[in-house]
């Protein structure tokens, strides 16, 4: 005791240094990564932030503005210096919209070109459904009667509004049909075909064939209406550059007065606008609009994934620990396991692609959808066939994880079930499984971790830049596990690399990655709350 | 070889007290890979009694419980001579088997091991692994065999509690608790005291004494004290060897053997 308490003091002394470096080794870690999350916060942030819009007006003679433009609207996005032939100059990065008149949505302009700069509160941003936002001031909305409110009227506003309103009510109904009813009549029919290839037409087909084909048009007709009633209203409108123009409504989504608003308002819109982008449909080459097929793409393959891998996992462990007989084979298999965690990922890509698509694939293609040859169902690219390439790229994760966790679970606790007269499996079922559930879950969470970060296998066996349908809808059969499917890794590498229009997209990349980032942790979370629940169901008092 | 019938047929009640329930013989040795632990074992363990193992640590004393109800199968590379009977049969008969005989032979381990489940589902759970399912059996089983172990009246409120929650000495109470419920012919404990208090300690010894009346009981001890206050026949193992095996009384008070004398006498160990 008195030996301890006099060697320890010296002893501490000469463990500071460490101690000290060790704990700078976490401090860096730490801050580059916050340093990082920072970065994609503010700018992912950002981007739903109504921001002011700024009339510019250039030197008389100046050339530097877009299209040789003197006065226009724009919202300074940034101020940046560049450095030139003549020295250092700072540069505008400016956002316009209306591609269709100003021929760019962005533009570079030096700083000393412009004259000045006022922030009219009377402008407009109207979210258009192509072609960028537009900065203007109304003239006039003109009814489907022909009727002209003209925007000096004091209900203009609010007519506006409702138009607006309504416009997005039949937008909604049309996306329905399109979705819903239409899909499942094409599906009937299609079905209605394959069996009149196999089995022969018979009048009675022909005659349900015939009602289908009714009901399709009948939808069609509707749908005509529909489209039509969107392009009935009419805005008539000034950019703050001076061109007039007149728009469908059907081409506006909404409008607001940046200039205007107070901070809750804008408040307001920051949040309505996060929400569209977590709940609508991306629009025009996936620059605008939201992401949801995205969130719903990555959130489905990922559960997908969990459920194929922890059965596999577990009872791979299972067996290598509980069954398989300790000797060099099964001490070469571990081997083997662990350094499958370190196969590039691409090369679980190209098997995937081998084995789960052309060859599973195609097999269940020749076996069950030959009529539909040579277009394939399953012998092409699909969320089932990527959640199996990503199940076999972290399955060895769960593996050794369980293993882990089976093997600290107490000797003394096997033997006493044994002891009561339990079969092994009885055991493991009873008593290891459940108390090794929280390691399971453990390896879980690692590998949900890493395969929400994997886009280079998905990109061989079936992610894509656009897939209109989601993996399941209200058509029979709900899911369809062999649909191309979004993905927000993908979505990233494409938007910000592949689009022509990159710099236009990289404020939609910075929200990806903010929402991918966002999506991993509520998924771990959910995991390290469910692995909680279970270490405290089978440690605390209460059950 | 005596017929199955006459095995597995409960005693006739006079005649079964005179004759062994657990007979080790032909000189039982055993090894644990190339190591011999036991040598040339020939004793005879008596129903309704209990019976004592002593000797120092690592001269084979659980070892030999273990090979009692073939815990020892679950150790790679063991292998034996010699035989050990159950009421006249052999536990290492191919017909034996060894899930029925744990059934038959409950254990108590040195340390307290309760699954991670509720007090319940402790007690429950050698009838359920035996298929039991009917909740009006598995209730009563629980509440008998916990007020055999003597531990009711302090979880009756609590039965749905974690086990682990319980103290040490009622823990180890539990685990007696769940060997009694598969209704053994024997039960077998290992140091059950090793790890306990004296208080918790006294209430083990006193269950132990109380438990012979229905139970067979071979306890591992190497506190003399113990062994002499609960046992009825004391073994003296010594380096794997049965040195003397007699009345309890008889070996404390006058050894035969000069090696049990020293041991007893606390001379070594
Ligand atoms: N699982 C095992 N594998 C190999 N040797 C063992 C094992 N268990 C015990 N032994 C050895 O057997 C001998 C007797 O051990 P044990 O029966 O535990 O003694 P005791 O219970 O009397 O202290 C010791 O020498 C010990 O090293
Ligand atoms: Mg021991």
């Amino acid at each position: 005791m008195s030996e301890e308490s006099t060697v320890r003091p010296g002893k501490r002394s000469r463990v500071e240094l460490p101690i000290w470096l060790l704990g700078t080794g976490l401090a860096v870690g730490i801050v580059m990564v916050f340093l990082l999350l920072a970065v994609i916060l503010a700018n992912g942030v950002a981007v739903f932030w109504p921001r002011d819009v700024t009339l510019l007006q250039l030197r008389e003679d100046s050339t530097a503005g877009p299209g040789g433009r003197t006065t226009f609207g724009a919202i300074i996005l940034d101020t940046r210096a560049v450095e030139n032939a003549a020295g250092s100059e700072n540069e505008l990065y400016l956002f316009l919209g209306s591609a269709d008149v100003m021929g760019d949505k962005f533009h570079y302009l030096p700083v000393e070109e412009v004259e000045s700069q006022s922030l009219p509160s009377t402008v407009y941003v109207a979210e258009r459904t192509s072609r960028g936002d537009a900065i203007m001031e109304p003239l006039a909305l003109i009814l489907p009667s022909g009727k002209e409110v003209s925007a000096e009227a004091p209900d203009f506003s609010s007519r506006l509004n409702e138009a607006l309103a309504r416009n997005e009510g039949m937008r909604r109904e049309i996306q329905h049909l399109e979705r819903n009813e239409i899909a499942s009549l094409n599906r009937q029919i299609e079905l209605l075909r394959r069996e009149g290839v196999s089995a022969g037409a018979s009048p009675e087909l022909q005659s349900q064939q015939h009602a289908l084909e009714n009901e399709h048009e009948q939808l069609a007709r509707e749908l005509q209406v529909l489209r039509h009633g969107l392009q009935a209203a009419h805005l008539r409108y000034r950019l703050l550059s001076g061109e007039e123009r007149e728009q469908t409504l059907g081409e506006i989504l909404r409008v607001y007065q940046p200039n205007a608003l107070n901070t809750f308002e804008k408040l307001a819109i920051f949040g309505a606008r996060f929400w569209r982008f977590l709940a609508e449909d991306p629009r025009e080459g996936n620059t605008e609009g939201g992401i949801f097929p995205v969130i719903v793409g990555t959130f489905v393959l990922t559960l997908l994934m969990s459920v194929l891998v922890m059965p596999l996992g577990v009872v791979a462990a299972v067996y290598l620990r509980e069954y398989a007989r300790p000797g060099p084979i099964v001490h070469a298999v571990r081997i083997a396991v662990s350094n499958l965690a370190g196969v590039p990922s691409i090369v679980y890509g190209v098997f995937g692609l081998g084995f789960f698509v052309y060859f599973l694939g195609g097999t269940i293609d020749s076996l069950f959808f030959a009529d539909k040859l040579p277009a394939p169902t399953f012998g092409t690219g699909g969320i089932l066939w990527a959640a199996l390439t990503l199940a076999l790229l972290t399955v060895p994760v769960v593996i050794v994880a369980t293993e882990e966790s089976l093997a600290a679970f107490p000797k003394g606790m096997r033997e006493a079930s044994l002891a009561c007269g339990a079969s092994h499996w009885q055991t493991l079922r009873r008593v290891v499984l459940p108390a090794s559930a929280p390691g399971m879950l453990t390896g879980l969470i690692l590998a949900v971790a890493r395969a929400a970060g994997e886009v280079a296998p998905l990109m061989l066996v079936g992610v894509v830049a656009f897939a209109p349908d989601l993996p399941f809808d209200g058509v029979v059969p709900w899911f369809h596990l062999d649909r191309k499917f979004m993905h927000m890794g993908y979505h990233i590498y494409s938007l910000g690399f592949l689009t022509p229009d990159s710099e236009a997209a990289m404020p939609m990349v910075y929200a990806t990655t903010l929402l991918l980032i966002l999506l991993v942790v509520v998924l771990n979370v959910g995991a390290i709350l469910m692995r909680d629940y279970m270490r405290r169901r089978y440690t605390a008092e209460t059950f | 070889m005596p017929t199955p019938v006459s095995v597995l047929a409960p005693q006739a009640s006079d005649k079964s007290e005179a004759r062994p329930i657990i007979e080790v013989k032909g000189d039982y040795s055993f090894w644990y890979g190339e190591n011999q632990v036991l040598f040339d074992l020939n004793m005879a363990i008596m129903p309704r009694q209990v019976t004592a193992l002593i000797g120092p640590s690592g001269c084979g004393k659980s070892t030999l419980i273990r090979c009692l109800n073939r815990m020892n199968d679950l150790v790679q590379e063991t292998h034996h001579s010699g035989d050990i009977l159950l009421h006249g049969k052999s536990i290492y008969d191919p017909a034996q088997e060894v899930i029925s005989l744990r059934r038959r032979i409950g254990m108590v381990f040195q340390k307290s091991n309760p699954f991670p489940k509720s007090v319940y589902e402790n007690v429950a759970y050698g009838l359920r692994v035996s298929g039991e399912k009917r909740k009006g059996v598995l209730d009563e089983a629980v509440e008998s065999s916990l007020r055999r172990a003597a531990l009711w009246d302090e979880v009756r409120d609590r039965l749905h509690t974690s086990a682990l929650s319980l103290s040490g000495g009622q823990q180890q109470r539990l685990c007696i608790a769940r060997a009694i419920a598969n209704e053994p012919e024997v039960i077998l404990m290992d140091e059950p005291c090793s790890a306990l208090d004296p208080v918790a300690t006294g209430k083990i010894e006193e269950l132990i004494h109380y438990l012979k009346r229905d139970y067979t009981i071979v306890v591992v001890t190497h506190n003399m004290q113990q062994a002499a206050r609960v046992s009825d026949r004391t073994a003296f193992l010594y380096l794997g060897r049965l040195v003397e095996y007699r009345e309890t009384e008889q070996i404390f008070m006058n050894p035969e053997d000069p090696k049990t004398e020293a041991y007893v006498s606390g001379r070594f160990g």
